[in-house]
C-alpha cells in the first residue's frame, strides 16, 4: 500500500507541475550526482538545458563558484562533448580541473574584457548545438539580456552557467536556478594537520517549479558529497550515547 | 588578324642547371645521355658552343678538343617539364600559350600586346623576365606561327615583323626557317634553293611534284587503338611536308596550336547587368557565388582556409572582404555568416559592376562521416569549428584558448596555448600537487606575518583585509628553471582562512635572505 501511496503522490506532483507551466526538457537524459540537492529540482532531476545564475561577489564566490560548476561539469562531460568558458577578469588554471574530472582539452577557453562582447559570444556559443555547456563570467545582467540568454539556451539545450559577478543589486532575471556558493572550513580526519577536501556551502536561491534551499557539499572521490551538519547538540546526544 | 610570339631558348636545359649553380655558367658546360656505350653531348651551353662543342658530340671527343669540358648527365623529361612549367606561367602575357617542341613556346598574342603599350614592349618584357630568371632567350612577333618561328631562330636583327609583313621578313632566311625536315632542307641545298626568296614565288604544283604536300601520315596510337591522320600539331613540326609549311608561314593556311591550361584557381565570377547598391543585393551575389564554389569544392573534397569577395565598382575601384577559418569547410551557410558580419564595410557608392569570389587558400576537407547522433563528436564537431571562426571575427583570435601540458614546472609555463582543436600531446598533467582553480595572471604582493621559516604564515594582508590562517598545507619548492630564466625560487603554501577561503600563497626565496617577499598566485576551490 505505502508504494502505491507513493506513486500517487509523484503522479500528483507531476500533474500539478504540468499545470505549473513546467515542460520537461527534452535534452534531459543525465543525471548529475549531488546527493540530496536533486531532490529540490522538478522530478528530482538537475535542469540542464536551461540557465543557472551563480551569484559571485568577490573572488573566492568566483573560485567557489567556479568550483561548484566544475563539478557538475564533470558529469555532464563524461560522455564526451566540449565545453566554452568565457571569463573577464580570471582565468582558469587547466591543470586544477583535472582533479575535477574534466579534461582541459575539452574545454576551450575564452578571455574578453569588454561587456557587449561577451554577451555577445555567451549567445552565440549558447546557440551552437555542438556544445554541451557554456560557462559566461558577466558583470551585470538585466532582465532583458537574460531572457534571450535563456530563449537561446531552450531552443539549442545547451547548458549555461553564467557567473555574475560584482553584482550589488539583486535585479530581476530569467534564469532557472540562482545559486549562490562560498567555501567553508575544510575538516581533516583526526584533526591531522593541513588542508581537507574542499567544502562548500550551496545556496540555492531561487529555482523555477522547485524548491531552495542550502546544503554543505565535500568534493572528495571525484563527486560531490553532502556533508551532514554535526550541530553541538548531536555531538553531545553522540557522547551521552557512548 | 592574329599575332604570335615565338619564344626559343637555344640553351634551355644548359641554363636550367646554371641557374641552381651558377659557378656553371662561364665555363664550358654539356649534358650528355649514354648511347651505345658512349656518351652524346644533348646539349651545351653558350660558352661550349663558341667553343666548336655542339650537340650530337661524342663526350671523349668534346673532352679531346677541350680538356676542362664540365659534363654532367642529363635529367630525362627535364625539357618538357621546364618548358610546361614556362607555359603555365606565360599565361600572364596571354591565355593561348602552347609548348613548341623541344626549345620553345608560342603565345597566341593577339590583342594582347595593347596592354603593354605596344608589340616592341611586349616583346621587351617577355625577354627581359626570361633574362631575369637566367634563361638566354629569343622571342620574335608575327602575324603567323611560321613566321615568328623562324624570325626568332634565323633573324639577325629584325625581331617585330609589323602586321602584313610577313611574307617578307622570310625572304631572306635560309630554307631550314621553314620547319623542314633535314632530308628536304638537303635537297633543296642541293637545287640550289638556299634562301626562302629562291623557290617561295615558285608554283605550287612544281613544288608539289617533288617535294609532295602530304600531311606526313603518323599512325597514332589513341586508346581506341585507331589509325587516324594527325595533322601538323607543334610536336612534329619538322616532319610537314614543304608546301604546307610554306602555306603555314604565310598564313594561307591555319596552324593550330594546343595551349597549356593552367591550373584552374578557385575562383567565380558573377557580372551584373544593372549595378549592384544594396546590401540585399551583395548577398544575394555572394549567396549564389559561394553555392557554385561550394559545389565545386565538394566534389573535389576541397575546403575553403580563406577566401576573397572581390567588388568591382563602376568607378574602379574594387572593394573587398576577406575571412579565414579554423577548419577548411565547404559548407555555404557557414562561409555566408562570415562573409555577413563585413558585408556593411563594402561601399557600393555608384553601383557594383562585378562579383568576384576567389578561394585563395583551399585545403583538403576531412568530411566525418555522418553521424546519427552528433553529440558525442566533443571538439571535432564541425559545428563548433564554424563557432569558432564567427567568435575570432568579432573578437579575434587572440581571445581563444585551448590549453594542453607542457613540461615545465614553473606553474606559468606548465601550460600552453595551442590554437588548433585537433592538437594533441603525449605529456600528461600533472596532478600530484593541489593546484588552485583560479590562477593570477601575475601573482599579487601580500603582506604576512611568519615567524618561524619554512613554516605557513600566520596572517597575511591581501587588498586591505586581513585573513587569518588556520589551515595550511606545504611548503611545496618549485625552482626557477635556470636554463630559461634566472631568478628566485618559491615556496608554495596552499592555505585556508578563517572563513574557510583557501589560496596558493608562495614566498619568492629563502626565508632568511634579505629580499623575500610574499605573493598570493591563486584560489582554490
Amino acid at each position: 500500500m505505502p508504494a502505491l501511496k507513493a506513486d500517487i503522490i509523484t503522479q500528483l506532483k507531476k500533474d500539478i507541475l504540468a499545470l505549473q507551466g513546467f515542460r520537461p526538457l527534452l535534452h534531459q537524459n543525465q543525471q548529475i550526482d549531488i546527493g540530496t540537492i536533486n531532490h529540490s529540482f522538478p522530478n528530482s532531476l538537475f535542469p540542464l538545458g536551461v540557465n543557472h545564475e551563480f551569484i559571485c561577489n568577490d573572488h573566492e564566490g568566483l573560485t567557489a563558484s567556479s568550483g561548484f560548476i566544475t563539478g557538475i561539469l564533470s558529469s555532464i562531460l563524461k560522455k564526451g562533448g566540449a565545453a566554452l568558458w568565457i571569463s573577464s577578469s580570471h582565468t582558469i588554471f587547466p591543470p586544477a580541473l583535472i582533479s575535477f574530472g574534466i579534461n582541459p582539452a575539452q574545454l576551450i577557453f575564452i578571455r574578453l574584457r569588454n561587456q557587449k562582447e561577451i554577451l555577445w559570444t555567451i549567445e552565440e556559443a549558447l546557440k551552437c548545438e555542438a556544445l554541451t555547456a557554456v560557462v559566461g563570467e558577466i558583470n551585470t545582467l538585466d532582465l532583458i539580456q537574460s531572457r534571450r540568454l535563456q530563449l537561446a539556451t531552450e531552443q539549442s539545450g545547451v547548458t549555461g552557467f553564467l557567473l555574475r559577478t560584482h553584482q550589488r543589486i539583486f535585479n530581476t532575471t530569467a534564469c532557472t536556478c540562482r545559486w549562490q556558493i562560498h567555501s567553508l572550513q575544510s575538516e581533516t580526519e583526526d584533526g591531522l594537520p593541513g588542508v581537507g577536501f574542499p567544502r562548500l556551502n550551496v545556496e540555492l536561491l531561487k529555482v523555477r517549479n522547485g524548491k531552495p534551499g542550502s546544503w554543505q557539499l565535500k568534493w572528495a572521490n571525484g563527486k560531490f558529497n553532502e556533508v551532514v551538519v554535526k550541530t553541538s547538540s548531536t555531538i553531545e546526544e553522540h557522547k551521552e550515547a557512548v | 588578324m592574329k599575332r604570335f610570339v615565338s619564344i626559343w631558348f637555344p640553351y634551355l636545359k644548359t641554363d636550367w642547371f646554371s641557374v641552381r649553380q651558377p659557378l656553371l655558367r662561364d665555363l664550358p658546360f654539356v649534358l650528355v645521355v649514354p648511347d651505345h656505350g658512349r656518351k652524346l653531348i644533348s646539349a651545351a651551353n653558350e660558352s661550349a658552343v663558341k667553343r666548336s662543342i655542339y650537340p650530337g658530340m661524342v663526350a671523349a671527343d668534346a673532352k679531346a678538343i677541350f680538356p676542362s669540358l664540365q659534363v654532367t648527365d642529363e635529367q630525362p623529361g627535364l625539357a618538357e617539364r621546364l618548358l610546361r612549367r614556362m607555359a603555365e606561367w606565360c599565361i600572364r602575357f596571354s591565355p593561348c600559350v602552347a609548348v613548341d617542341g623541344d626549345d620553345g613556346l608560342i603565345i597566341d598574342a593577339t590583342g594582347c600586346s595593347h596592354l603593354w603599350g605596344g608589340d616592341k614592349f611586349y616583346l621587351e618584357d617577355i625577354i627581359a623576365r626570361f633574362q631575369k630568371h637566367g634563361y638566354t632567350v629569343r622571342a620574335a612577333i608575327a602575324d603567323t606561327i611560321g613566321t615568328a618561328w623562324a624570325v626568332a631562330r634565323f633573324s639577325k636583327d629584325q625581331f617585330i615583323i609589323e602586321p602584313g609583313q610577313h611574307a617578307v621578313a622570310l625572304l631572306s632566311l635560309p630554307a631550314a626557317a621553314l620547319r623542314l625536315d633535314d632530308d628536304t632542307v638537303e635537297r633543296l641545298n642541293k637545287l640550289g634553293l638556299r634562301q626562302v626568296k629562291d623557290f617561295i614565288t615558285m608554283p605550287q604544283t612544281a613544288l608539289r611534284r617533288r617535294f609532295g604536300s602530304q600531311k606526313v601520315r603518323k599512325s597514332g596510337s589513341r586508346e581506341d587503338g585507331k589509325k587516324e591522320w594527325k595533322t601538323f600539331g607543334l610536336s612534329d613540326s619538322r616532319s610537314s611536308g614543304l608546301i604546307t609549311r610554306i602555306n603555314q608561314a604565310l598564313g594561307t593556311e591555319e596552324e593550330i596550336i594546343q595551349p597549356v591550361h593552367p591550373p584552374a584557381p578557385y575562383e567565380e565570377r558573377l557580372p551584373c547587368l544593372e549595378p549592384i547598391v544594396t546590401a540585399t543585393g551583395i548577398e544575394i551575389a555572394l549567396q549564389r557565388l559561394l553555392e557554385n564554389l561550394c559545389k565545386r569544392l565538394k566534389q573535389e573534397g576541397k575546403g575553403i582556409r580563406t577566401a576573397i569577395f572581390k567588388c568591382y565598382r563602376i568607378d574602379g575601384k574594387i572593394e573587398e572582404i576577406a575571412i579565414g577559418t579554423i577548419r577548411a569547410s565547404h559548407h555555404v551557410d557557414h562561409l555566408f555568416r562570415l562573409f555577413e558580419l563585413k558585408i556593411s564595410s563594402i561601399e557600393p557608392a555608384l553601383g557594383i559592376e562585378l562579383f568576384i569570389l576567389h578561394a585563395t587558400k583551399v585545403e583538403d576537407h576531412s568530411s566525418l562521416q555522418e553521424k546519427i547522433w552528433n553529440s558525442e563528436a566533443g571538439l571535432h564537431d564541425e559545428r563548433i569549428a564554424e563557432l569558432l571562426d564567427r567568435l575570432s571575427y568579432k573578437i579575434g583570435m587572440n581571445s581563444i584558448h585551448r590549453y594542453l601540458p607542457d613540461e615545465h614546472y614553473w606553474p606559468e609555463r606548465s601550460v600552453k596555448n595551442v590554437l588548433s582543436l585537433d592538437e594533441t600531446t603525449t605529456t600528461e598533467w600533472k596532478v600530484d600537487r593541489p593546484r588552485p582553480l583560479q590562477l593570477l595572471a601575475r601573482p599579487e604582493f601580500i603582506e604576512v606575518t611568519a615567524p618561524i621559516p619554512d613554516y605557513p604564515p600566520m596572517n597575511f594582508r591581501y587588498k586591505g583585509k586581513l585573513h587569518t590562517i588556520k589551515k595550511a598545507d606545504g611548503p611545496e619548492r618549485i625552482e626557477q628553471e635556470w636554463w630559461i630564466e634566472q631568478g628566485q625560487h618559491r615556496d608554495y603554501y596552499y592555505v585556508e582562512d578563517e572563513e574557510g577561503c583557501r589560496y596558493w600563497l608562495f614566498r619568492l626565496g629563502h626565508y632568511d635572505d634579505v629580499s623575500y617577499r610574499w605573493f598570493v598566485h591563486g584560489f582554490f576551490v
